[in-house]
């Protein structure tokens, strides 16, 4: 802990006090953690381990990467951790470019129709069109089965539109005059002024597409058929269905580990991107969803 | 703006089109717009259906219940991070209570099973110390519970966010005006923090009550198996089961349609409610 910063002003606090507000910290920190360390222990346990232990362990004592090994040898996990990859990658630059073109266009005064539109996409977030008419829209369109079908219907988030709105218009007007002036284009203005002025928000909005793609199953689980699932579904059927792993030919060289391990494994892989990103995106989020929030 | 507007126009819009789908008996072999009309045929089976009526009235439980028990956590650790003096230890409890925030429902739902599942970690503690151990997971009637408990594990710290910049902006010259005044922590709590983020607790209120007939579809859905429709069905879930899964298209469309004409009714009365007590609102 540092050196506390307490204004002049400022009484020191009771020791009571002072406890009670220890206390609750470290409650807090511990509940968010420990689940982490339950999960990251049982993946590294060896098979003797879990089963002695009854299903987890809080610290391995002979950790080993076995389960890791044996996953990602080429089998379902590693084929759905292909396909969550492509997905989010795919998914996060189509997302971000459509987002940034039409904030650009919201945020410029003048824009023809810009009011109308802005309504229109206002009105998609107080009424949303529902499950069914969107499955039948997906199902018409012919885009069951492909991956198309994981990234079209989700394009846009409102809330990532307005916060690079919001952004965007911040940038003073003067830039962009001084731009226009030089006989700089619409295109030039957004790639010579509004982009590398935005880049904080370009990464928040950016990263947040990434982390909502990643994280995504419902939309696979409907779409597409068993052979091209995401690691998320894949996650959802085996860990949570109870299915095994090993039932569906991952392995051939049979399991030496605990299913139980095998689950954990998977779960982390599921979470290490986000554990990865996620120093980047804190780094940003609180400004960029200010920002928008308070604009809207 | 091509792109953005057509993708609205065909995903957004054009999907709304496909309501029509509740006022007609969906045939799959002739497709959307050749399906026979049937009126309000959807809607009144739907009305007369039991199943219907619990689905709705465990989401608004539900959502009492989230109302009652999520709601007032985030603003709880705001106050107490807000109240800590040392910079870091506040940097840090930050970025691990929105954490959760970032993970899946999937991973949030295998992480909960695996603390508090029948062969877990709570469950063996309680074994190696003789007590009667507890089936938490898979109890209808834990459920409600259950899931309130897992969206504040998943949600209260990133809640925070908006709370604390609700803090931040409270003067600071206003402490020390009231401090050199004789104002004791707990008045100046009172006086100058709590009505300095009314606004913005009231905000937030308004708009959850709005949104009360959605309560998380994936969360449930992913564990409505595990305790049965009786306990675990909400109205997406319902709509879910009767159309995706039971192939009854018409009639779960009616459903969804049914949500989400009452969803916006709410949020504008919502609306209607806050500028009527002086606040921004949502939209004005």
């Amino acid at each position: 802990m540092s050196a506390a910063l307490r204004p002049a002003w400022m009484e020191k606090p009771r020791p009571l006090t002072r406890a009670g507000k220890a206390l609750a910290v470290v409650v807090l920190v511990t509940l968010v953690l420990v689940p982490f360390l339950v999960i990251i222990s049982t993946s590294l346990a060896s098979n003797k381990e879990v089963v002695d232990n009854g299903g987890w362990v809080l610290w391995p004592t002979d950790p080993t990467v076995r389960a890791y090994q044996q996953i990602l040898q080429g089998g379902i996990v590693t084929r759905a951790l292909g396909v969550s990859i492509g997905v989010t990658l795919a998914g996060t630059l189509f997302s971000l470019a459509c987002t940034t073109f039409l904030a650009y266009a919201l945020s410029r005064p003048g824009v023809f129709g810009a009011k109308p539109v802005l309504l229109l996409v206002l009105f998609t977030f107080l009424f949303p069109p529902g499950m069914i008419p969107a499955f039948l829209l997906v199902k018409g369109m012919g885009m069951l089965d492909t991956y198309t079908a994981l990234i079209a219907p989700v394009l846009i988030n409102v809330f990532n539109l307005v916060v690079l709105r919001g952004f965007f218009q911040g940038i003073p007007e003067e830039l962009y005059e001084a731009a226009r002036l030089d006989g700089a284009g619409d295109w030039q203005t957004l790639w010579r002024i509004a982009l590398p002025l935005s880049r904080a928000a370009l990464a928040v909005v950016g990263l947040f597409y990434a982390v909502s793609y990643w994280n995504a199953w419902f939309h696979a689980s409907i779409y597409l058929d068993s052979g091209h699932w995401p690691l998320q579904q894949v996650l959802r059927t085996y860990v949570l269905g109870g299915a095994q792993i090993a039932d569906t030919g991952m392995s051939e060289a049979g399991m030496v580990s605990a299913p139980q391990t095998t689950q954990m494994a998977v779960l982390v892989i599921a979470t290490v991107p986000i554990l990865i990103v996620y120093p980047f995106l804190q780094k940003y989020f609180t400004k960029g969803v200010l920002t928008g929030a308070i604009k809207s | 703006m091509v792109p953005g507007l057509a993708y609205f126009l065909v995903f957004h819009y054009g999907a709304f089109a496909g309501n029509v789908v509740a006022f007609k008996e969906y045939i799959p072999f002739d497709g959307l717009w050749t399906s026979p009309w049937v009126g309000f045929d959807n809607f009144s089976r739907l009305f007369s259906d039991g199943a219907f009526w619990h689905a709705t009235w465990n989401t608004v439980a539900i959502a009492v219940l989230q109302l009652v028990f999520f709601f007032p956590v985030p603003l709880a650790i705001a106050l107490l991070l807000h109240s800590l003096t040392s910079e870091l230890t506040r940097r840090f409890v930050q970025s691990v209570v929105y954490l959760p925030h970032f993970l899946s429902w999937v991973i949030v739902v295998a992480l909960f099973q695996q603390v508090l599942g029948a062969t877990g970690l709570l469950n063996t503690v309680l074994g190696d110390a003789g007590v009667h151990s507890v089936d938490i997971i898979g109890n209808p009637d834990a459920y409600r519970p259950l899931v309130v408990a897992q969206v504040v594990w998943k949600d209260s710290g990133w809640g925070t966010i908006i709370f604390l910049a609700a803090l931040m902006q409270v003067d600071e010259q206003q402490y020390e005006a009231a401090a050199i005044d004789g104002a004791g922590p707990w008045r100046r709590f009172w006086h100058i923090t709590l009505p300095s983020i009314r606004p913005v607790v009231v905000l937030l209120l308004i708009m959850r009550i709005g949104d009360i007939l959605s309560v998380g579809f994936e969360q449930m859905l992913l564990q409505r198996q595990s305790v049965g429709p009786e306990a675990g069905e909400i109205l997406d879930t319902f709509v879910f089961w009767q159309g995706l899964v039971g192939g009854d298209t018409g009639y779960a469309a009616a459903a969804g349609l049914f949500k989400g004409v009452v969803g916006a009714l709410l949020v504008y009365a919502a609306n209607k409610v806050a500028h009527r007590l002086g606040e921004q609102g949502i939209y004005s």
